[in-house]
């Protein structure tokens, strides 16, 4: 990535030799892994319906398919973003309708109850990941807070706010004047 | 040397880079002595101003002793001179430089085809900054080129500490010229959005330039008590209507100047649907910016009065009431900072002890503790209001 950047460059300025360290953290990193695969499920849901709904003997079901391709998307759109600890709880909420939604498969006459299980054990293993990435995000925000001080001195006037203020009485005004 | 180098969102480092070097006859070299980090480097690390670019140098802030001058600096600038850089890259000899508009200097920005394509027209080049400003290496950093470096520079004396002056280089000057540009008069109530460091300089500018009266809105109890403690009268928009107390404090007249010095990334809460609504277009790309403030000031000021905007707009802002704003006759300056226009007045104001800018200094570090401050000070951690690094 640094040859990339670095090609980038005007002649003169300085290129990266080395990198340092990133401040992402462990959790940013999860949010951004489940933030891209949810929009890579998401625009397979979106685009190819009827594979899944195939494969999971579950004809006819389409069109929940591809809203549900559509909330994964918006999902992944949040989960990459600034508010990543919102994306991944609507990931959450969103595998629980995925379970819901797969649930109905597993009726004995499914001749691909199989898939539909394999189905299921997946959303469960993709949830553990996202209800541990939310608790981690939540971890860091909570972890944030610090000491809380108050800079009631800190006025920036060394002669006083009242000496500031009778020298701007001296100014004139400037109504009237164009 | 080391330098603090943007690799995406939310993604700051500290790497080893090469040493600048003199491109151009007018360059010099400053080894920096102290630099900051400033609350639009936060729209930089949220990659919310497009077209930011792995490997580019950070920081606006910056000041440092000349260790390099190029042939055509002409005097203008001596090795071991102790000068701050605004970060306003200007030539001082265009026609905008001639009219003291030099953050639209037009002949700095290197990437000027650009800038005319995204504004109509070119700005000036600024410091680790977008590259439609140029994508000039900025000064988080051990060294840093600065071009124009016979036009571009503050001078500092020896009287003034490297805390008091390093501000000279954006937040003391924009704080200044959003009070400035509100055309203050004995009898007005200046209501200023916003207490960060830009905040904290503009309440204080507007005392000092003969405001009757300075609100100051926030959420933040540290920033408030610093807000009020120059002077201003504390608003905590979690608390109360903003509205409401505004009009109660001017005998339901409104603020005769608004000054915004939030920008595009106003607070989102449930008590303010719209920011709501704001921050779910930003995140789809429906809307670059979140104007609450904006709307807010439109709706609360004055009839006849000023909107002041110090703080940084990047793209669109949707639902701004031009109807409030047009019937209302108000008046609205913006733009970034011509920082060159205000120093020489406000180096006296320093010297002559009327204001003392590091009160706003919270927090000193080393420059390698720079990507975890960007943090702090986004997160507000550890009551941070200023961060200061030192190279």
């Amino acid at each position: 990535m640094n040859f990339l950047a670095n090609v980038a460059r005007s002649k003169g300025d300085p290129k990266i030799v080395s990198s340092g360290p990133s401040v992402r953290t462990p959790a940013d990193r999860m949010a951004r892994a489940l933030g891209w695969f949810s929009i890579g499920l998401g625009t397979i849901e979106l685009l190819a319906p009827h594979r899944l709904t195939r494969a999971l003997g579950m004809p006819g079901k389409e069109g929940l398919v591809r809203a549900c391709g559509l909330r994964e998307i918006l999902a992944g759109v949040m989960s990459l973003s600034v508010d990543k600890e919102i994306g991944l709880q609507s990931r959450v909420a969103g595998d629980g309708l995925d379970l819901l939604t797969l649930l109905p498969g597993l009726r004995f006459d499914n001749p691909r109850k199989g898939n539909v299980v394999l189905a299921i054990l997946m959303v469960g293993a993709v949830t553990m990941l996202d209800v541990k990435g939310v608790q981690e995000l939540a971890a860091q925000r909570d972890a944030k807070r610090g000491r809380r001080l108050l800079y009631p001195d800190r006025s920036g006037f060394p002669k006083g706010i009242e000496t500031a203020k009778r020298a701007a009485r001296q100014l004139p005004s400037r109504a009237g004047v164009s | 040397m080391r330098a603090l180098v943007w690799h995406g969102k939310e993604d700051i480092r500290c790497d080893t880079v090469t040493d600048p070097e003199i491109e151009h006859e007018r360059d010099a070299i400053i080894k920096v002595t102290s630099c900051a980090i400033c609350g639009s480097d936060l729209h930089l690390f949220h990659n919310f101003i497009p077209a930011m670019m792995p490997g580019d140098i950070m920081g606006h802030e910056t000041m440092g002793e000349v260790v390099e001058v190029g042939g055509g600096v002409n005097g203008a600038l001596k090795k071991g001179e102790r000068i701050v850089v605004p970060f306003t890259i200007i030539c001082g000899e265009c026609d905008q430089c001639r009219r003291g508009n030099f953050s639209v200097c037009e002949t700095t920005n290197r990437n000027k085809a650009l800038a005319e394509k995204v504004f109509g027209h070119t700005t000036a080049g600024l410091f680790g900054y977008t590259h439609i400003t140029g994508g000039y290496p900025g000064g988080q950093a051990e060294y840093l080129r600065v071009p124009y470096a016979d036009k571009t520079h503050i001078k500092i004396p020896d009287g003034i500490t490297d805390e008091q002056a390093l501000f000279l280089s954006d937040i003391l000057p924009t704080g200044w010229q959003a009070a400035a540009q509100c055309d203050i008069e004995p009898t007005d109530t200046v209501a200023v959005w916003g207490c960060g460091p830009v905040g904290q300089m503009s309440i204080r500018s507007a005392l000092l330039l003969g405001a009757r009266q300075v609100i100051a809105i926030d959420r933040i109890a540290e920033r408030l008590s610093m807000a009020e403690a120059g002077g201003a009268i504390t608003i905590d928009f979690d608390k109360e209507s903003v509205i409401e107390r505004l009009n109660a404090l001017t005998d339901h007249k409104g603020p005769d100047k608004c000054i915004d010095a939030t920008g595009m990334e106003s607070h989102v809460s449930m008590a303010q649907p719209d920011t709501l609504l704001d921050r779910a277009k930003q995140m789809f790309m429906l809307e670059s910016d979140r104007p609450h403030v904006l709307r807010e000031m439109i709706y609360v000021c004055r009839p006849g009065g000023v909107i002041s905007v110090p703080g940084v707009y990047s793209g669109f802002s949707d639902k701004v009431p031009m109807g409030a704003f047009m019937n209302k006759g108000l008046t609205m300056r913006t733009g970034q900072t011509h920082v060159n226009r205000w120093t020489d007045d406000l180096v006296r104001r320093i010297e002559e002890g009327q204001i003392d800018p590091s009160f706003v200094i919270t927090h000193r570090v080393a420059l390698e503790q720079g990507p975890e401050m960007y943090r702090v000070f986004r997160d507000k951690q550890d009551s941070c209001v200023k961060v200061v690094l030192k190279p």
